[in-house]
């Protein structure tokens, strides 16, 4: 083989690669990607029943109720609007009312919120960013700076 | 008074630096032989002086002096010792403080390692290592000094976050810091040889020593990391595609593929261009990986600090190197003379397709990571980008490089012969084989995919055993000719077959977990027996009990097995004092055949509880294989050939213009 056809090989080699992997991120980017959406932007956006979503805010006060095994049904609320979510499984350790939590799911026919998963964090006063961020839209959001300022 | 012999040891450092990045350099333009060596002493002085800081914040940890904001904010005097010291590094700041203490190591051990470098490239690389310890003293001293006082001091101090006490969370930082900063040097190299216009087969046999360390380093680091997240969160799996865990894995991908590509460089004097560009890139990652983690534009465990200004810092830092770098190697790698010509069928070609799919599997994850980031700072809508996709692009891309890997070491340089290879395969096809066709008669109606999974992690196994087997003529020759081969092969051929052997063992465990894992949630009553996986297990109440910083309810399961007790597990609901934190145990029995793991969930009523059971077949392998990968790393690196110090050969003398000093 000449020096050409060596190169024309090579790089034939590496644009099939790139080209393949190219379409493989673009396909699978359509597939799997999952929007975060507060109380209100559920409500506001119209979110149809069966897309998947996450959903994230605070657990509302008083909201936690056991059904029949292992399902738990609460509230999560950004303060202007308010989602009940309906989850079967095992919570995670910081999951409490007043508490920020992500749910992963999608809403059913009747308006409740199917959760998958529930996302809570390892830290009582961490507040998922997402959720801070949705908080401060509402103007609820009361956060822990004195919490994090030095002395 | 120690803390403040710290704080002023770490401000001096950074004097240091700041002299250890303009002298030598600068000496190395105008040919200045004294100038250029002050940048040996100062990488010295650097490591001294930043070792002093450590060691008075490790001191002010182990004697819980609250006095120090970052110890009040971050230690309890309840803690055991070892979480004491590794609280050291459980923080911002601390961890800063190592980071910039393991920079200081490398590049104090270049200055002392590196006797027969040329002086001029010596002098640019530890001047551009200095140069990224001032960046990050800068960033420490303004942002985040750990040194900081408390007036008046508090009595007790706030604690670590509990679920960072666990012996293998400890050295996890470390480690990793270890691959992270390692690739500095790679990186310092690559800026050097830009600046001096001079690079060849020597500069890939000095940097290639320093990059095998980190890569190691960091192999073990996200080893020990994913190992955590697998017993200490309780979720059941051992690695979730979350972007802290891709921070840390791109630089590992890239330098695995900079390993290979520097390979070609020393034997071959070829891909000179790419292997500095991989250099750079390695490096950038590792310092995007930092700006990820610890500006906390991302969800995570880690995300110690939300201060926006440090994550600007950071961000900064690395437009500064990265992009500074890059600009530098546009307009200078036209100056790099490119050599070595090779076939496309050759060891050379194969590294090259290594090289290739590894690097694409980086960018996928790299897009996966920060798609996410882009389109909330473009559009503001925010999404998550999860394991599907993943698996989707990162998955399809390992297929062709694992079926690769056995035919790479077997390929002549320059031109190899495919036939010849394949024929040497073909043990390792046929026990392929029979492995996916027993595979599929006991798994039976299991997934398709599982089978063909565990049959590509036998052939990478037996294709690396196939490699060694015919170097020393087994089954070919005598029993004596065959070891007196074994003994004369070098470390680093041992080191490759161990290396690729590993990746093969890791595969298994990764197909059989995740596709043959079982999972089970359950409301379980005191007494009552549960049938998963083949074990019987008997749930036997909850019994509370007290530990060192935390008080827990402990599930007791006693595991069964055709009536014959094998174990009992005990796991538990953890709530640390301070700060105040529920965690979770998950009790774990290990066997050969796979993990039988149980999570405690919430009580129900009359003593019922939610347990989560999970069956994790062959998840062990996953580690196992790592640290055959370390392994293989160990023995290449302890190659007399290798080694950082070793007398240069002949032709390397030639080309290096320089006397050695």
């Amino acid at each position: 083989m000449t020096r050409k056809q060596r190169r024309s090989v090579l790089i034939g080699m590496c644009l099939t690669v790139l080209g393949l992997s190219v379409g493989l991120v673009l396909y699978s980017l359509e597939d799997s990607i999952v929007f975060f959406y507060s109380p209100s932007d559920l409500v506001a956006k119209n979110i149809q029943p069966g897309e998947r979503i996450r959903l994230g805010g605070l657990i509302e006060e008083g909201s936690i109720k056991r059904g029949e095994s292992m399902t738990v049904q609460f509230s999560v609320t950004d303060t202007a609007k308010t989602i009940q979510v309906r989850y079967t499984g095992v919570l995670p350790d910081l999951f409490s009312e007043g508490q920020g939590v992500v749910t992963e799911g999608a809403l059913d026919s009747d308006g409740f919120f199917i959760a998958e998963n529930v996302l809570a964090k390892h830290d009582e006063n961490y507040m998922p960013p997402e959720v801070a961020a949705a908080l401060k839209k509402q103007g609820a959001w009361k956060g822990n700076e004195a919490a994090d300022k030095p002395y | 008074m120690i803390s403040e012999i710290g704080h002023f040891a770490l401000i001096l450092g950074l004097g240091v630096a700041l002299a250890q990045t303009i002298l030598p350099i600068w000496g190395a333009q105008c040919g200045n032989l004294a100038l250029m060596r002050i940048g040996t002493s100062a990488a010295q002085a650097q490591f001294v002086l930043i070792l002093i800081a450590f060691i008075a914040l490790t001191v002010a940890y182990v004697t819980s002096d609250f006095s120090l904001l970052n110890v009040f904010q971050n230690s309890h005097s309840a803690k055991p010792m070892l979480y004491k010291i590794s609280g050291v590094w459980g923080n911002h700041e601390g961890s800063l403080l190592l980071w910039v203490l393991i920079l200081a190591l490398f590049g104090g051990a270049v200055a002392v390692f590196g006797r027969n470098l040329p002086p001029d490239l010596k002098a640019n690389v530890l001047g551009v290592q200095g140069s990224i310890s001032v960046a990050f003293l800068l960033f420490m001293i303004m942002t985040s000094n750990p040194f900081l006082r408390l007036d008046p001091a508090p009595f007790e101090g706030r604690g670590l976050n509990p679920i960072l006490q666990d012996p293998a969370l400890s050295f996890h930082p470390p480690f990793l810091y270890g691959g992270y900063v390692g690739f500095s040097i790679a990186f310092s190299f690559a800026v050097a040889a830009l600046i001096t216009g001079r690079i060849d087969p020597a500069w890939a046999r000095w940097v290639r020593p320093w990059t095998l360390m980190a890569w190691m380093s960091l192999t073990i680091g996200i080893a020990m990391g994913s190992w955590w997240a697998y017993y200490e969160l309780g979720w059941g799996g051992w690695w979730f595609w979350d972007p802290v865990e891709n921070a840390s894995f791109m630089p590992w991908l890239s330098g695995t593929a900079l390993l290979h590509s520097a390979l070609v460089m020393e034997k071959r004097d070829a891909l000179k261009i790419w292997t500095i560009l991989l250099a750079i890139l390695t490096f950038s990652l590792s310092l995007m990986g930092t700006f990820l983690v610890r500006s906390g534009v991302l969800t995570s465990v880690h995300a110690f600090a939300t201060d926006p200004e440090r994550g600007l810092y950071i961000l900064g830092i690395l437009v500064i190197f990265s992009g500074g770098a890059l600009a530098l190697f546009a307009s200078r790698a036209q100056v790099l003379r490119q050599g070595g010509i090779f076939a496309p069928m050759s060891r050379e070609g194969a590294l090259v397709l290594n090289n290739l799919l590894i690097t694409t599997a980086c960018a996928a994850v790299f897009i996966g990571t920060l798609y996410p980031l882009a389109l909330e700072a473009v559009t503001g809508d925010k999404i998550s980008v999860g394991p599907p996709f993943f698996n989707a692009t990162f998955g399809p891309l390992m297929v062709p490089l694992l079926l690769a890997v056995p035919f790479g070491p077997f390929l002549a340089w320059k031109r190899g012969d495919i036939l010849g290879v394949a024929q040497r395969l073909s043990v390792a096809a046929v026990v392929t084989a029979l492995v996916v066709i027993a595979a599929y008669s006991i798994s039976g109606r299991g997934p398709w995919m599982a089978p063909l999974g565990l049959g590509l992690g036998i052939w990478v196994i037996f294709g690396a055993l196939s490699e060694i087997a015919f170097r020393v003529k087994m089954f070919r020759a005598s029993w004596e000719e065959v070891f007196r081969r074994l003994r004369s092969l070098p470390r680093s051929a041992f080191g490759a077959t161990f290396a690729h052997l590993g990746i093969g063992v890791m595969v298994l465990g990764v197909v059989g977990t995740t596709t043959w894992q079982n999972e089970k949630i359950l409301e379980v009553k005191p007494g009552e027996i549960v049938n998963f996986s083949g074990y019987d297990l008997r749930f036997d109440g909850v019994a509370p009990a007290q530990g060192p910083n935390y008080r827990e309810q402990i599930g007791m399961l006693i595991v069964t097995r055709g009536g014959e007790e094998i174990t009992r597990l005990q796991p538990s609901k953890r709530l640390y004092d301070a700060p105040k934190t529920a965690t979770t145990e998950a009790g774990i029995y290990a066997a050969w055949a796979g993990d039988l793991y149980v999570v405690l969930g919430d009580e129900l009523k009359e003593g019922a509880y939610t347990i989560r059971f999970y069956f994790n077949p062959l998840v062990r392998l996953i580690w196992i294989g790592t640290l055959i990968m370390f392994f293989g790393g160990f023995l290449s690196l302890s190659d007399r050939r290798l080694r950082v110090g070793a007398p240069k050969r002949a032709r390397v003398a030639q080309t290096a213009a320089a006397p050695a000093e």
